[in-house]
């Protein structure tokens, strides 16, 4: 009962802010294409006709250098890269949240051990690592996945420790302890709730993250070339020479599938930052009553009541 | 009459030369810094059903002395006796089922409250962690938890922020009477407070103590407000107790020259003879 009303209050503040429903409309358009599309569109790798003919009535978006259909293969692409970008953010905040709230609540030296790996993963550069583990490891999805969780998680723990260390000195967490509740009860009634914001918004800029970090080691080749995503549409658009021979359908659907997600997503995020800070909300609402009285309203916090 | 069973008069809490050090941190870069002494060896004795006033300026280790003695700060010596039992001595499980015995009610009423718990909620979770009651009649348990601290049953699906500085302190309050404590601490309960409110709550305090015949250690900067509502006082000053007396006679008769500097800085009303009334024709006279 208590998710639903919660869940409730998110829908109704997206739609409240013009970003967050612009985002989610974006995303959600990307969504049903990922979920439905690929039932629609037909064999991605069927040879449907001659290479690389430029759009048509025939086939919209044209046909790659082997022969295949752009739309079909940005389709089938959409399915691939949005599953793995989605669950490597939620790996990676996951994986994040509990190193950090390890850390941040247990200290001394747990948290002495936890800092100094992730400041080491910090201190690795993300992107060449990744290329060279899945250099070594054999090339897939899931092995991209872990490859990006493992280049991802360290910034986020850093964060959510940080965030725990404020809460875990606060009074309230002083009564749990008082009252009895065992520390995993602490970290997940207590210390988690107090954080949700951010964690939705760290998972959605991993999820930005992973998308862009996945089609990148894709087009460098370093993924599973046999498979449909938008990072090997990118990859065999290169090696058949697209910028050479003026092919330009071949990457710009899936480039520009890349950044309106990219778009998206990060105007969710800055929607969702008005959404949960009260005081961003009412400088908001105090700013358009204002300017409905024909005041012109200056930059200022407006006077609250006691709120946090 | 002797018997195994402890003497009625015997206290319920007694601390023995309590001490808290903060170890100098050291580091590559920085100098080596001195040990800070917080509380160094407190004596201290709370009977059943008594307030003992721990009063004391601003960093004297009040908060950490009651910090201390729930364990919610590890003291670095000393002793904790608790109705015969060795707190110190106790290891993490036992001591989780022995804190239905010792509470808390903090000074921030804004901070001590989850902001992300609903009252009810917030009211819930003790009963729940030492499974106090059928899962089934915890509602009307919250309810009258509600109902003793003087607010609306229907505030369970109130949020902190819905409520005002008093009425959260209430709140923080029936959390602490949630598990059924024999003492409290109540770390400056009131200072956070308006003077109105701090006497709705001091008021409150007292009529627990009275129907629950609990025990107050009740630690306080405000020497009125301590006067007020202790039996006992002790007067703390630089991590030591200086004085400790009845309240009468720490306050009327104080030995220690810091109790003296302390009282004097009271402020007080002057109730020598009755006001004389302001009439029209004074200015004749």
């Amino acid at each position: 009962m208590k998710t639903t009303s919660t869940s409730g209050a998110w829908v109704a503040a997206i739609r409240r802010d013009r970003k967050a429903t612009f985002g989610a409309v974006i995303l959600s358009i990307f969504l049903l294409v990922a979920i439905f599309g690929p039932l629609i569109a037909g064999d991605p790798q069927a040879l449907v006709g001659v290479p690389l003919q430029p759009p048509s009535s025939e086939h919209w978006l044209g046909t790659t250098g082997q022969g295949q259909d752009v739309l079909r293969q940005l389709v089938a692409g959409t399915r691939v890269s949005l599953a793995i970008g989605f669950a490597v953010g939620l790996c990676v905040v996951g994986v994040g949240a509990i190193v950090g709230v390890a850390a941040g609540f247990f200290g001394r030296s747990v948290d002495a051990v936890l800092s100094l790996l992730f400041n080491v993963f910090l201190v690795i550069p993300g992107l060449p690592l990744a290329i060279v583990i899945a250099a070594y490891l054999p090339s897939g999805p899931f092995t991209l996945g872990l490859v990006l969780v493992a280049t991802g998680w360290a910034w986020n723990a850093r964060v959510i420790r940080a965030q725990t260390l404020t809460q875990r000195k606060r009074d309230f967490v002083a009564a749990a302890v008082v009252a009895g509740e065992s520390n995993i009860r602490i970290i997940t009634r207590e210390i988690l709730p107090t954080m949700t914001s951010l964690l939705v918004a760290q998972v959605i800029s991993s999820t930005v993250y992973a998308i862009g970090a996945q089609v990148g080691l894709e087009f460098l080749g370093l993924g599973d070339v046999s498979a449909i995503t938008w990072g090997t549409n990118l990859y065999w658009a290169q090696n058949d020479s697209a910028l050479l021979t003026e092919a330009w359908w071949t990457f710009a659907p899936t480039g520009l599938c890349v950044a309106l997600v990219g778009f998206g997503l990060a105007m969710l995020n800055s929607g969702f930052d008005e959404i949960t800070n009260p005081r961003l909300q009412l400088e908001r609402a105090w700013r358009s009553h204002l300017l409905g009285l024909g005041i012109a309203p200056s930059r200022s916090t407006p006077v609250t009541v006691g709120h946090e | 009459m002797s018997s195994d069973r402890p003497d009625r008069n015997a206290p319920l809490l007694q601390v023995r030369g309590l001490k808290k050090v903060y170890a100098p941190t050291s580091g590559f870069f920085s100098r080596k810094s001195t040990p800070v002494v917080a509380v160094d060896g407190v004596d201290l004795d709370v009977a059943p059903g008594e307030t003992l006033g721990l009063v004391g300026e601003s960093g004297c280790g009040k908060t950490t002395t009651g910090r201390c003695i729930l364990r919610l700060i590890e003291p670095t010596a000393g002793s904790i006796t608790f109705d015969g039992v060795d707190v110190r001595a106790l290891g993490s499980r036992d001591l989780r089922a022995f804190r239905r015995r010792m509470q808390i009610v903090f000074q921030d009423p804004y901070g001590s409250l989850n902001p992300r718990l609903t009252v009810g909620s917030a009211l819930h979770e003790p009963l729940a962690v030492h499974k106090i009651g059928d899962p089934s009649d915890r509602p009307d348990r919250v309810a009258e938890l509600l109902r003793k601290v003087g607010l609306p049953t229907d505030y369970t699906h109130r949020y902190p922020h819905e409520l005002s500085g008093g009425q959260r302190q209430r709140v923080g309050i029936a959390r602490a009477l949630a598990v059924g404590p024999r003492f409290i601490v109540a770390d400056e309960p009131v200072s956070a407070l308006d003077v109105s409110i701090q006497a709705q709550v001091l008021n409150l305090l007292n009529d627990l103590q009275e129907a629950l015949g609990l025990s107050y250690l009740f630690i306080a900067h405000d020497l009125g407000v301590v006067e007020h509502v202790s039996h006992r006082i002790a007067v703390m000053y630089e991590g030591k107790i200086v004085e400790t007396g009845p309240t009468e006679q720490v306050v009327g008769d104080p030995r220690h020259a810091y109790t003296r500097a302390l009282l004097a800085a009271v402020p007080r009303i002057r109730t020598g003879g009755r006001p004389k009334p302001v009439s029209g024709d004074s200015a004749n006279r």
